[in-house]
């Protein structure tokens, strides 16, 4: 509602345009004429080219998101570069090598006949694994095991990044070909999604290159801080583990290897455990870093059951079978953060964690098994610049 | 996490939010000329139109002037990592920023009390969360 005094003001201003207007060349019925005029044309454009105008605006949103994933991919290109040519010492320019890397790509198993399809997956993930340390060692043939991990890593992001870059692009140009609504809206619409995860591996680029520990890395650090000062083996492919007194239990601690960037198998490394002692473990239990849900803490601590393990699923798959075999229960303990701070460096909230989820392993193994049983503490995660 | 300050050389500023931002811009000094043409006529209409025209010509200022801003960098900004140095035997702790080849549990250099090996027990990022005081209630 407007006062006496507005209303005032608004006549005003009218009689005043008025009063200009009838004073303009065309006068005072030919302008609202015009007005009028202009008005319909508007209705009628936007009734019939509505959809057009939204399609590109649209289009425009994205091309911006566009530029930007552009730049942060050839940074990321950049930095992969420059990492190789720092720690490797190539004899020729890696530039070459490193574009042709960027477009390797992984063909998953046929899965018309399901069965057996894990061990399919599980021998194109290794060729693709060992065809990946090759590439690295001939690309920097000066790097030890750590930094060609690290490089691999870094190699990996930047794959990422490419890989983004090339998919949002593609739509882009399809949307704008076609002009359709719907080709460009798909993406439009999860486009604040994907520059956010374009960021963190922007961020993951520098961590990897440096060997700084990644939120991913939450599980091996807490399995790091239990087995440190004791003596520890390797178990499976980049696992190792050690046997540790934990609470009146005997605890084997498993993790993969490092403080250079890899995963390991903790699969493998789950079962072979169980296998050394015919099966008599009285729990496993596994941490790792999980997706939060906005609204969520950073770092914080929840426990459930069941295989806390990402990835393809085959080491899931495999620690799932071997527990069903010798009816072992599965414990769960995660850490929770977005997949930016799972993949940048580790944040002082998701460091701080660690010790609280000790506390809760302590917990769960204290009220669910006895003195003198075996355990199986397995941390998942990157061991990227955490040692043990 | 990653900041990533747009644009670069690489970016664009659409050319359809620069044709409205010069058409409000345009409309905007007829409003101030058209409101100082009547001032003698109407001089609280003038006012009127003289104050929407100057709100208009400083709103399309800033945009044009803060997309000019957005066009001169981009660059991926990484918070600073700090590693914490302890030595076992005497609790000392150095707090140091990041250098490549740190890891956790890595034996580092002897301690400045004691002359033990000191170790690595922490490498962290400190993030400063803008969003946290506005999503409180949530």
């Amino acid at each position: 509602m407007c006062s006496e005094g507005e209303f005032v003001s608004i006549t005003a201003l009218m009689s005043a345009l008025q009063s200009e207007v009838s004073q303009g060349p065309l006068g005072d019925t030919s302008v609202t004429w015009i007005l009028n005029v202009l008005f319909y044309v508007i209705f009628v454009v936007f009734m019939f080219y509505g959809q057009r105008i939204q399609t590109y605006v649209m289009i425009r949103e994205v091309e911006g998101s566009l530029y930007k994933l552009k730049y942060i991919k050839e940074e990321g290109r950049k930095i992969a570069i420059e990492t190789i040519k720092e720690i490797g010492k190539p004899q020729t320019e890696p530039s070459t090598r490193v574009d042709r890397f960027l477009e390797y790509f992984t063909i998953s198993p046929q899965t018309l006949d399901p069965a057996g399809v894990v061990w399919k997956l599980e021998h194109i993930l290794d060729v693709r694994d060992t065809r990946f340390k090759d590439e690295v060692k001939l690309m920097a043939p000066a790097a030890d095991e750590t930094q060609a991990n690290n490089l691999e890593n870094t190699l990996e992001a930047a794959m990422a990044l490419n890989f983004i870059y090339k998919v949002i692009r593609h739509y882009y140009l399809l949307g704008k070909k076609t002009l359709s609504l719907y080709i460009i809206m798909q993406i439009q619409m999860i486009l604040p999604l994907i520059m956010k995860e374009a960021e963190a591996y922007a961020s993951a680029l520098k961590a990897f290159a440096y060997g700084q520990p990644i939120g991913d890395g939450a599980g091996a650090l807490v399995a790091a801080k239990l087995m440190h000062g004791y003596e520890t083996r390797k178990i499976a492919k980049d696992c190792v583990v050690a046997t540790a007194p934990f609470e009146g239990r005997s605890a084997f601690v498993i993790k993969a290897e490092g403080p250079g960037g890899n995963v390991g198998k903790p699969g493998d490394a789950v079962k072979a455990v169980i296998e050394e002692n015919e099966g008599k473990i009285a729990m496993v239990v596994m941490i790792d870093a999980a997706l939060k849900l906005e609204g969520e803490i950073l770092g914080e601590v929840a426990e459930g059951v069941g295989a806390a393990i990402g990835g393809p699923g085959v080491d899931q798959y495999k620690i799932e079978d071997e527990l069903l075999k010798y009816h072992i229960p599965i414990n769960a303990v995660i850490v929770k953060e977005d997949i930016g701070d799972a993949v940048s460096p580790m944040r002082k909230e998701v460091f701080d964690s660690v010790d609280n989820v000790i506390e809760r392993i302590k917990q769960v193994v204290l009220e669910r098994t006895k003195e003198g049983d075996k355990v199986i503490i397995c941390g998942v995660g990157n061991s990227i610049g955490i040692g043990q | 996490m990653t900041e990533t300050k747009a644009s670069a050389p690489t970016t664009r500023i659409s050319s359809f939010v620069l044709m409205v931002v010069f058409v409000v811009l345009a409309l905007s000094f007829a409003a101030l000329i058209f409101g100082v043409n009547i001032l003698e006529q109407n001089s609280e209409a003038s006012w009127i139109l003289m104050l929407l025209g100057f709100f208009g010509v400083t709103l399309s200022t800033y945009v044009l002037f803060q997309t000019r801003r957005r066009l001169s960098k981009l660059k991926i900004v990484i918070p600073p990592v700090t590693t914490t140095i302890e030595c076992k035997k005497c609790g000392f702790k150095n707090v140091r920023e990041f250098q490549r080849g740190d890891y956790i549990f890595k034996e580092g250099e002897n301690c400045q009390k004691c002359n033990e090996k000191m170790l690595i027990t922490a490498i962290y990022r400190e993030v400063k969360d803008k969003d946290k005081e506005r999503l409180k209630p949530f």
